[in-house]
C-alpha cells in the first residue's frame, strides 16, 4: 500500500507539478522545435516517453550492478549517455525491421533523442533520488507523460499564435517563449495538488 | 587577424544560445541567479575548449560513421572531470547546478560546435571558436540571470541592489519567469541588432542529416 502510494505520488508529481519542460526544463530544444503540429508533438512525446521508459529500466541495473560494486559510480555520465545511444539505436532498428508503419511515423523523432537532456536527466535523476527499480521506470514513465501532455496542449498554443498578429520584435522564437511562460504560469496552479490528494 | 575573427564571432554575431538559439535548457534552468550563470557559463566554456582541442587533433582519427558516439564521449569525458572538480573545490555551486551540470554532455552547443568548427578546422582556430562561443554564452547566460535576480530577489550577485521598499517580483524566479525574461532578452538582441533570430537552426543540428527537413528550416 506503501508504496502504491508512494508510486502514485511520483507519478502524479512528475506529469503535473514538477513537469519535465515546464518546471524542471528538459528538452526545450524539441519543445520549441516540434510543437509546431499536433502530430508531430504526440509523435515526439510518444517517441521520449518510450525511450525515456526504456533507458531507465537499462541504466538501473547496469548502475546499481556494475558501476556500483567496482567504485566506478562518477563514470555514470559517460556511461548512461552510451547506453541511451546504443538503446535509442538498438529501438531503431527494430522498429524499421519488424514495425515499419510505426517506424514511419516515429523515426524521424528518434535520432534526436539520444541528446535530448530529458533522457539522460531522468536516468540520472533517478539515481540521484535513490530511486528503486520499480520507482525509477514510474517516474521516467511520468516524467514522458508530462512531456506529451505539455507538447500537445503547447502545439495547440502555437497554433492559434500563428494566426495572430505579433509585434514585429516579438516574431519568431521571442514570442514562443513567452507563449511558454503563460503556460508555465498555469501549471502553477497545480502546486499542491499532489499533496492535497495523497496527503503528502 | 582571421585568429581574432574565430573568437569574436561567438560573443554577439553567432552567439551560441541568443541568435542561434542553442542549449536553450541550461540557460533557463540555472539562471535563477547570476552567479550560477557564470559558475554554468564558465564549466561549460572549459569543456567546450577542451573537446575542441582533442577533436580538431583527433579529426583524422575518428572514422567518419562513428563519430558522433566518439564526440559524445570525449565530452563525457570532460563534464566528468569537471563534475568531480567542482564537487571538491566548489560544493556549494555543485549543488545549486545540480543534474544539469552531467547535462553539459547533452548540451547542443558542444556537439554542434565539434561537428560543424572542430572536426574541419585546425587546432587553434578551433579552441579560439570554444573560447569565443564559451563566454558568448556565458555572457547570455549572466545576463538573463542578473535580469531575473534583479527583479525577482532585488540583489545581483547577491548584492542588495533595489532599495527596501521595492517588493520583489518572485515570479522572475519562478520557471515561467526564465521563459519570459529569455523571450525578451533574445526580442531586444534581435532589435539592436537589427537582424531577426533565425527560428531554429538546423546547421548544427547533430542530426541534421538524418532529419528530412532541413531545407525547411524547421524540426519535424
Amino acid at each position: 500500500m506503501e508504496l502504491a502510494r508512494n508510486l502514485m505520488v511520483i507519478l502524479f508529481t512528475g506529469i503535473l507539478t514538477e513537469n519535465f519542460i515546464l518546471n524542471k526544463f528538459y528538452g526545450i530544444c524539441p519543445f520549441l522545435g516540434v510543437s509546431k503540429t499536433t502530430d508531430g508533438a504526440v509523435g515526439m512525446g510518444i517517441a521520449v516517453t518510450l525511450v525515456m521508459t526504456g533507458s531507465s529500466a537499462v541504466t538501473y541495473p547496469i548502475y546499481h550492478y556494475v558501476l556500483e560494486p567496482l567504485g566506478i559510480e562518477y563514470l555514470k555520465t559517460v556511461c548512461f549517455i552510451l547506453i541511451i545511444a546504443a538503446f535509442v539505436q538498438t529501438v531503431e532498428m527494430i522498429l524499421k525491421k519488424y514495425v515499419p508503419s510505426l517506424y514511419k511515423s516515429l523515426g524521424v523523432y528518434l535520432p534526436l533523442i539520444t541528446t535530448n537532456c530529458a533522457v539522460l536527466g531522468v536516468t540520472i535523476l533517478n539515481i540521484d533520488n535513490e530511486f528503486g527499480f520499480v520507482e525509477s521506470i514510474v517516474n521516467a514513465l511520468a516524467g514522458g507523460i508530462g512531456f506529451l501532455l505539455v507538447m500537445v496542449i503547447f502545439s495547440g498554443v502555437r497554433e492559434r499564435i500563428s494566426r495572430c498578429n505579433v509585434p514585429k520584435a516579438l516574431e519568431g522564437t521571442p514570442i514562443t517563449l513567452i507563449a511558454a511562460s503563460v503556460t508555465s504560469l498555469s501549471f502553477v496552479g497545480f502546486s499542491g495538488i499532489v499533496d492535497g490528494i495523497f496527503g503528502g | 587577424m582571421s585568429y581574432m575573427k574565430e573568437f569574436t564571432k561567438g560573443l554577439l554575431k553567432e552567439n551560441p544560445n541568443l541568435v542561434m538559439l542553442l542549449g536553450m535548457c541550461p540557460t533557463l534552468a540555472v539562471t535563477t541567479m547570476a552567479q550560477n550563470g557564470l559558475g554554468m557559463g564558465l564549466a561549460t566554456t572549459f569543456v567546450l575548449v577542451c573537446s575542441n582541442l582533442v577533436i580538431s587533433l583527433l579529426k583524422k582519427v575518428i572514422p567518419d560513421t562513428v563519430r558522433l558516439p566518439c564526440y559524445i564521449v570525449i565530452i563525457a569525458g570532460f563534464v566528468t572531470f569537471v563534475s568531480i572538480m567542482l564537487d571538491s573545490f566548489l560544493p556549494d555551486l555543485a549543488e545549486a547546478l545540480g543534474v544539469f551540470l552531467s547535462l553539459i554532455t547533452v548540451n547542443c552547443i558542444i556537439l554542434g560546435r565539434a561537428e560543424m568548427f572542430a572536426s574541419k578546422n585546425k587546432v587553434l582556430p578551433s579552441v579560439l571558436d570554444g573560447l569565443g562561443m564559451g563566454l558568448g554564452f556565458t555572457m547570455s547566460l549572466i545576463v538573463v540571470g542578473a535580469i531575473r535576480e534583479l527583479l525577482g530577489t532585488g540583489k545581483i550577485f547577491g548584492f542588495q541592489i533595489a532599495p527596501d521598499f521595492v517588493q520583489p517580483m518572485t515570479i522572475f524566479i519562478l520557471p515561467a519567469g526564465g521563459f519570459f525574461t529569455l523571450g525578451c532578452v533574445i526580442a531586444v538582441l534581435g532589435v539592436i541588432t537589427k537582424k531577426k533570430p533565425r527560428k531554429i537552426s538546423c546547421d548544427s543540428c547533430p542530426s541534421r542529416e538524418v532529419c528530412k527537413n532541413t531545407e525547411k528550416k524547421e524540426c519535424a
